[in-house]
């Protein structure tokens, strides 16, 4: 029965991982951007939350309505100006400058609000309450919410991508951006709604690992990033569904690893991620050849 | 490197080929008395002094070694800490089993080299951004594996045994040497590498990676090679830093701190030249000694600076210092001598190889 349950709650957090993935997903998927700052800015979203909720006192719930609005705005902004002057420059620069930006964030947080750990509505009743299966199996409602978003998320960026005017524009832009130049759209302007859309999800995923963790400035590298790219190479890279497999593969082997040892949780998902890059690297080149 | 094989209207005999402009024996007179100078640190320095040296030494090793994987290699690897790590940890071990740490350092280097092969095997299927991520994670894997094991300190790490009985005096100047013994190696070894074959397919590479395959240059060999040479590197820098530190600890040694400082040093002194390390790690350490009351400052501001020179000066201060100078401290490419009236930088070739 233990082992139903680690299942469980690992594909129940795979739905986080999936939200904090889609964004880096979108991001190399259209623009080759791979984002190492992609961790930092969910925990700026995290933060940003927090101020408003301690500020204004809305109810916890409203800071989505504030925060992911204002996070869609600093990724069209950070895209047309930093990471697109960095793309003119090179696939290196844009590592160098993601990155510089990834340590400014991580040492200013640390700066100016300590490495204290922070919660998003700690004593909310979605957070704390959770209902039983059978005898053993305790689910928390929060995870299911969280997994609920994630599908909502992935079918909305799903449908927008295929079926509106601005999803086939950034998917012509992926395909060919001189085309789509010629074609009398500026592929810029494109880049920047399709970071827009990346960095509004990955607000929902900070918020919602403030909820379900504790935030402090390192948890946008050891933890968000790197699960969100472990995801993604699980699942295959530029699919949108694969992205939820992926988080689903890496929590539900971090819960089994977990069950077999506290202290196995993490280490567990790393280990399937080198066998899945062992066993199935035609796979992850032919599916990048693709995106 | 057959440049005076093409026939040209001059005649090809009219031209030399050579490895630089200027005589290279006072480069070479130059950088042994510096490294002289500083062999004789210890003796007229106050130890804090040469603390900070450490530092830099550190630094410098990994920052030439990040610059080998990234400006020639292509690599960019933002997983360097495994190796820091690996290295701190090899020594600890070794002194663990009593032998000397001094002693540990060259085995902790060689064996962060072994280490490199069977991850280079995982991660080589990646590229580019990819790649930085997978060797991040698999840094991450390998401090949470080490840590597994409690006789080695567990999460929370252990001094260093093997050290206590020396005198501190001692201990600081053998530490120094060490430091800039490994510097010394680093850069000769990353000198010789690229003067030598692999240099050559490593530019070739850079400059159109299809056409070196196809030109029969054994690009993933020349990689591997690369990416094993900044192991042991990086190992033994770590390795230097556990001796000057008598303490390894997981989170501290395997920190992507440590890439982020490599990757930044390198980047302000100029991506793809072996003197860009050296003047990136002398701006670090500028910094790092003015704002280190200021906690996390230094570190920001590094970030901020990095940012700034990617953007707006690509090839770095020691780009700057080129451009307008010509000079080259360590030649590594060639340079096409025109005959005489004909001088200056419209007779050169391949030069730019290196520099660009």
């Amino acid at each position: 029965m233990a082992w139903v349950n680690a299942i469980i709650q690992g594909v129940l957090t795979g739905g986080l991982y999936a939200l904090f993935a889609c964004g880096l997903s979108l991001m190399f998927g259209v623009m080759k951007v791979v984002n190492l700052a992609h961790g930092d800015l969910a925990v700026v979203a995290g933060y940003v939350a927090i101020g408003i909720i301690t500020a204004t006192h809305i109810p916890v719930l409203w800071s989505v309505v504030v925060v992911v609005p204002v996070m869609a705005v600093l990724g069209y902004v950070l895209q047309r100006t930093l990471i697109q002057s960095a793309l003119n420059r090179g696939v290196l620069t844009t590592l160098i400058v993601t990155l510089g930006v990834s340590m400014v964030i991580e040492n200013g947080l640390l700066q100016f609000f300590t490495a204290n750990t922070r919660g998003i509505g700690p004593n909310l009743s979605l957070v704390t309450s959770s209902f039983s299966l059978g005898s053993q199996i305790q689910i928390a409602w929060l995870l299911v919410v969280i997994f609920a978003v994630a599908v909502v998320v992935l079918l909305g960026l799903q449908y927008f991508l295929s079926g509106s005017k601005y999803g086939r524009l950034i998917r012509a832009t992926a395909d060919d951006q001189e085309a789509v130049q010629l074609a009398g759209a500026d592929y810029r302007h494109v880049f920047g709604i399709a970071a827009a859309l990346a960095l509004g999800t990955v607000a929902l995923g900070g918020i919602a690992y403030g909820m379900y963790a504790d935030l402090d400035p390192t948890a946008g590298t050891d933890t968000i990033l790197l699960f969100a790219f472990v995801a993604v190479v699980i699942g295959g890279l530029g699919s949108l569904w694969g992205t939820l497999l992926g988080g689903v593969v890496l929590g539900v082997a971090q819960q089994i690893g977990a069950q077999i040892n506290f202290s196995y949780e993490v280490l567990a998902g790393y280990i399937v991620f080198l066998a899945i890059l062992v066993l199935r690297p035609e796979g992850l080149t032919t599916r990048k050849a693709q995106s | 490197m057959t440049l005076a094989a093409e026939p040209t209207l001059l005649g090809a005999e009219d031209f030399r080929v050579t490895r630089s402009r200027r005589n290279v024996t006072w480069n070479g007179i130059g950088v042994l008395a510096v490294v002289v100078v500083l062999a004789l640190f210890p003796y007229i320095v106050y130890s804090g002094t040469t603390a900070i040296m450490v530092q830099a030494f550190i630094v410098l090793t990994m920052a030439s070694m990040w610059n080998l994987l990234a400006g020639y290699a292509g690599l960019v690897s933002v997983g360097q800490q495994a190796f820091v790590g690996l290295g701190a940890y090899f020594v600890l071990i070794l002194a663990l089993h009593g032998t000397s740490p001094f002693a540990a350092l060259p085995v902790a280097a060689i064996a962060c080299g072994v280490a490199a092969l069977p991850m280079w095997w995982l991660v080589s299927r990646l590229r580019s951004g990819y790649f930085a991520i997978a060797t991040w994670v698999l840094a991450a894997a390998i401090m949470l594996f080490v840590q597994r094991f409690q006789s080695l300190g567990g999460g929370t790490g252990l001094p260093l045994p093997g050290l206590t009985g020396m005198s501190p005096t001692l201990l600081t100047a053998y530490t120094y040497w060490a430091g800039l013994a490994v510097t010394v190696l680093a850069l000769l070894a990353i000198y010789l590498l690229l003067r030598g074959r692999t240099g050559l397919v490593l530019t070739a590479i850079r400059d159109d990676e299809v056409a070196a395959r196809s030109s029969g240059a054994r690009v993933g060999l020349a990689r591997l090679l690369v990416f094993v040479v900044a192991g042991v590197g990086c190992g033994a820098a770590g390795a230097v830093l556990a001796i000057s530190q008598l303490q390894v600890q997981p989170s501290a040694d395997f920190s992507v701190q440590w890439t982020a400082e490599m990757a930044f040093a390198t980047i302000i002194g100029g991506l793809g030249t072996i003197e860009g390390p050296i003047i990136g790690t002398a701006v670090y350490m500028v910094l790092q000694q003015t704002l280190a009351s200021y906690n996390a400052w230094y570190l920001i501001i590094l970030g901020l600076v990095a940012i700034g020179v990617a953007l707006f000066a690509r090839r770095g201060l020691w780009g700057l210092v080129d451009a307008r100078l010509n000079l080259r401290l360590f030649p590594v490419g060639y340079w096409l001598r025109a005959p005489a009236g004909n001088g200056g930088r419209t007779g050169q070739a391949g030069e730019e190889a290196v520099a660009d």
